[in-house]
């Protein structure tokens, strides 16, 4: 959990501990903070938060269920920079008390059942490497197979670094995981969180049916630092910002933590509520052939055929019968 | 002379000998990668392709030089190409944006992908590219999306997928044009989820250190293919592609032609369920035992 905690001082008394919003810079109770889903109360600032806080927040009291949480983060390339990568994951892990940067299980929202993946900045930044990438696989098949909807909270820098082109493969295999889910048609609904930057964005989270934001949340594929060093452009002071990609056309909403989980829910209730049209799919499958699309197949070529041999007589994009053509020809 | 104390000090020496002298090999092979002598995608197609057609644009907005593609035929059976292309004079490069591709260029990938698809034909992508291209137009304009559907589209695809790596495959860039049913690696290409500079910058806090994080992030074919991250190394003439550009095509078209006919063997529905088995097989991870 990444909570920036200042502790203030308040005169000469005994120490308190308050909450200094970074944006606004004025101080809460740490408590009521919290109460507030880690929004600032005076000028609603959203706080990163971990994955265990996003799932209490989001999840009908009691009902997240982990699953995945046994897959063990492995060193495959022996990668060392500055630290050895298993300290690095061993520190995370004791900072966090997570095993991974994401948390996946099953849940309700709202009432309305689902699978839940929730990613944690806090957890080596958030980025993506075999594990997290084989927990979404597990997750999507999960969600299709049992026909449970998705949603994944995505909060992440990237693709991890310390596992190399693995990493990079994750992009690709959380990219076939949605295929899975989208087979399935099973709905699919990701929020991204600050920041949601890297191989993340390219990949899964982009691809889900609704893709909505937090507001403020900073979201691209390539960062400013990147951007002015390569191209050396002005970047525009809210470059990334979830408000800005809005308007770009870039995300279905911005939703306000308070309103985030009635809006999932409704989003997979609307999602899932053409199931009365799925019964009407395969009643028409079941029929035998030559029913009324068949028909109206056949007036459409008629008509076609008719305004072939009176040329002149109706555009081909006409929306009216030909002349000498019934709507319904005898069957 | 305590003689285990002297036996480990030699070890030790060794060891680091042999450390040094990967992280030559690898700062090496990074090198050839990225030699501008190095035969580009178009050769490759020049090479390869009888009767190129090269087919431009995304139908939306642009034509992006950063990724070229065509019909043409290959070994007697028409196919669909697409590759990064980085171009070699100054003016060429700029051209080509020096091969990263913008949204355009990914969307270009798409219809082109959904065109073979459309017409039962094969595709050969060429990766090469330091990356996507990073600009401000490039974000505004989706690249984050672009490069996730083309993927998605890749992995959609019934018709056989050969993709060839033959320079740099920097990250989510070369990604887009690698979801494939077979990955081939030339010997000195590289594959990488960020650039030596960029992954120093970071994680030393210092580019100058891009030797030690290209030997870190074992970019090459011969740590790819174990991992089975890549399918097949194709060799290259002795010192690299740029000294034989025609005897690396040969073997790059040798590598390919037997690809095809493997996946050719295929009914559609299984080429699309083996590539997706393929990208789920990718990653190492442990604790599998712990729980059923």
């Amino acid at each position: 959990m990444t909570v920036t905690v200042e502790i203030a001082r308040r005169g000469t008394g005994p120490q308190e501990r308050r909450w200094v919003c970074p944006k606004c810079r004025s101080d809460h109770d740490p408590a009521a903070v919290k109460e507030n889903l880690s929004v600032c109360p005076a000028c609603g600032f959203h706080q990163r938060i971990g994955a265990r806080e996003r799932i209490a927040q989001l999840a009908d009291e009691g009902t997240f269920v982990e699953y995945w949480g046994h897959l063990r983060t492995l060193d495959p390339l022996d990668f060392v920079d500055l630290e050895p990568y298993p300290e690095r994951v061993r520190e995370a892990q004791g900072a966090s008390r997570l095993t991974e940067a994401i948390v996946a299980g099953t849940a309700t929202i709202a009432a309305t059942p689902c699978v839940l993946a929730v990613m944690d900045f806090g957890f080596m930044g958030g980025s993506m490497g075999s594990v997290v990438g084989e927990k979404l696989w597990r997750a999507a098949a999960a969600a299709a197979d049992e026909g449970r909807p998705l949603v994944a909270v995505a909060s992440s820098g990237g693709a991890r670094m310390q596992e190399g082109a693995l990493s990079l493969m994750q992009m690709a295999k959380t990219t076939c995981a949605v295929d899975v889910v989208n087979d399935a048609r099973v709905p699919f609904v990701a929020v991204m969180a600050d920041p949601c930057t890297g191989g993340v964005v390219a990949s899964f989270v982009s691809l889900a049916d609704i893709c909505v934001a937090e507001p403020g949340a900073l979201l691209y594929f390539s960062g400013p630092r990147v951007i002015s060093q390569t191209t050396r452009e002005q970047l525009p002071a809210d470059f990334g910002s979830a408000e800005r990609n809005l308007v770009l056309g870039h995300l279905d909403a911005i939703v306000p933590r308070a309103e985030l989980k009635d809006k999932v829910a409704n989003y997979l209730r609307l999602l899932k509520g053409g199931g009365q049209l799925d019964g009407l799919e395969r009643r028409a499958a079941s029929r035998p052939r030559g029913g009324r699309t068949r028909r109206l197949a056949r007036a459409a070529s008629t008509r076609v055929a008719a305004a072939f041999k009176n040329p002149g007589s109706e555009s081909l994009g006409g929306s009216g019968p030909a002349p000498g053509s019934s709507e319904e020809p005898p069957a | 002379m305590n003689l285990s104390e002297e036996a480990d000090r030699l070890q030790g020496l060794l060891k680091s000998h042999r450390h040094e002298r990967r992280r030559h090999d690898t700062w090496l092979t990074v090198q050839i990668a990225r030699n501008k002598d190095r035969p580009r995608t178009s050769e490759y197609i020049e090479f390869l392709i009888d009767g190129f057609e090269e087919l431009k644009g995304d139908r939306l907005r642009a034509d992006d030089r950063a990724v070229i593609g065509g019909l043409g035929w290959f070994d007697g059976r028409a196919v669909v190409v697409v590759g990064h292309q980085k171009g070699r004079t100054l003016d060429e490069q700029t051209r080509h944006s020096f091969g990263m591709a913008k949204p355009e260029g990914y969307r270009k990938a798409q219809r082109l992908f959904a065109l073979a698809e459309r017409h039962r034909l094969a595709v050969l992508t060429f990766v090469d590219t330091p990356g996507a291209y990073p600009g401000v137009a490039a974000e505004e304009g989706g690249q984050a999306r672009a490069i996730a559907e083309t993927m998605l589209t890749m992995a959609r695809l019934s018709v056989p997928i050969v993709a060839t790596l033959i320079g740099e495959g920097g990250s989510g860039g070369a990604l887009a044009l690698a979801v494939a049913d077979r990955v081939l690696m030339q010997e000195n290409a590289i594959y990488s989820v960020i650039s030596p500079e960029g992954c120093a910058a970071i994680l030393w806090r210092d580019a100058e250190f891009a030797p030690q994080a290209a030997e870190a992030l074992r970019p090459t074919a011969s740590h790819l293919l174990p991992l089975g991250i890549v399918d097949r190394v194709i060799e290259e003439p002795r010192g690299g592609a740029h000294l034989n550009p025609e005897g690396a095509a040969r073997r790059v078209h040798d590598a390919i032609a037997e690809a095809l006919r493997e996946l050719e063997e295929l009914t559609p529905r299984e080429r699309r369920l083996l590539r997706r088995e393929r990208f789920r097989k990718l990653g190492v991870w442990g604790g599998e035992g712990l729980l059923p």
